[in-house]
């Protein structure tokens, strides 16, 4: 037996779409062909596994919705690491995941899937910018460095920005200043 | 601005060096793309030529014949055009002395180069993950200094 099929790809897609979102219980509508609107936001987690979900059928989600996420979290740990106050002592992962209303094992998923890079490291990174930042600009010991940034040593302090950038932080100022001196 | 090809140049007079620098960025998860030179005059030569595209990273071999890495940092530098561009210098030297006089001349990353195959994967992939990250989150080049 042999059957001649014809079909409309637009409605097939739109039906599939529908099916797919009513699984999640998402509240919405596939108004048009590749538009779906939403009633309201929804959490992390449900998105993450709409995404999984849609791929099967080879349907890709075309929006930033992470890439935003990411920036909230990068502001989030840019916020803390500028304070006037310095940097409080406290959980890192806790702090985000208060913040942005998500739990941290999706933000750090996220976060390394859009940026390449860990979140522990994002902070690490920007920490030791932020010191080498006092470093030339304000007239601070590394002692009142290391305090202000919360780090639990002089020592340690050291030792991550050698990590970090390769040379340590007398070097670093050193290297800065003649350099400004060659540039003059 | 956030670019979504990295652009890669490398200066290197040595031809196996150039072949391994290419293969060992398969691990990077970034896209890129590279331009390899022959020496530092052939790569100056093209980054003079204001048609060309600017890299966004330059990696550059510390010895090479007829224009030496630091000859070219130091025109890249004193350049108007190409003075924002991250360097990348790559050598055999791992003197804190020369590690210190080329971060003074302007480079951004200094490489010590290894002699194992899957260290300079990683230390590749480090460089181009932390130059990502300036480039994203505009960090200040001026103190982007980095020993590998």
């Amino acid at each position: 037996m042999e059957l001649y099929i014809k079909y409309n790809i637009d409605m097939m897609c739109k039906v599939l779409l529908q099916q797919q979102l009513d699984k999640f219980n998402i509240d919405c509508k596939v108004t048009e062909p590749g538009y779906v609107k939403f009633k309201e936001n929804i959490p992390m987690e449900t998105y993450n596994k709409l995404i999984e979900s849609l791929k099967e059928f080879g349907i890709e989600i075309v929006d930033n919705q992470k890439s935003i996420l990411v920036q909230k979290i990068k502001n989030a740990i840019i916020e803390m690491l500028y304070a006037d106050k310095g940097v409080q002592s406290l959980k890192i992962s806790s702090y985000l995941s208060e913040k942005l209303g998500e739990s941290y094992r999706t933000l750090s998923q996220v976060f390394s899937e859009v940026t390449f890079i860990s979140i522990e490291n994002f902070i690490i990174l920007h920490k030791i910018e932020r010191v080498k930042q006092l470093l030339l600009t304000e007239n601070l010991s590394l002692t009142e460095i290391s305090f202000m940034m919360n780090y639990s040593s002089v020592a340690y302090l050291s030792q991550q920005f050698k990590n970090i950038t390769g040379v340590t932080p007398t070097a670093f100022q050193k290297i800065m200043k003649q350099k400004r001196y060659t540039e003059a | 601005m956030r670019p979504t090809t990295l652009h890669i140049m490398l200066a290197d007079d040595d031809e196996d060096d150039r072949l391994f620098f290419k293969e060992a960025f398969e691990e990077v998860k970034i896209n890129y793309r590279i331009s390899a030179f022959n020496d530092g005059e052939q790569l100056m030569n093209h980054l003079y030529e204001t048609n060309n595209p600017l890299p966004d990273i330059i990696f550059l071999d510390l010895n090479m014949p007829r224009k030496s890495g630091i000859e070219c940092l130091k025109e890249i530098r004193a350049n108007e055009r190409l003075k924002k561009i991250s360097v990348a210098i790559y050598s055999t030297s791992s003197s804190e002395q020369d590690i210190e006089d080329t971060f003074v001349s302007g480079a951004n990353v200094y490489i010590k180069k290894p002699n194992d195959f899957n260290m300079l994967k990683k230390i590749l992939s480090d460089v181009v993950h932390i130059n990502w990250q300036y480039i994203t989150d505009g960090l200040n080049k001026d103190s982007f200094i980095l020993s590998l």
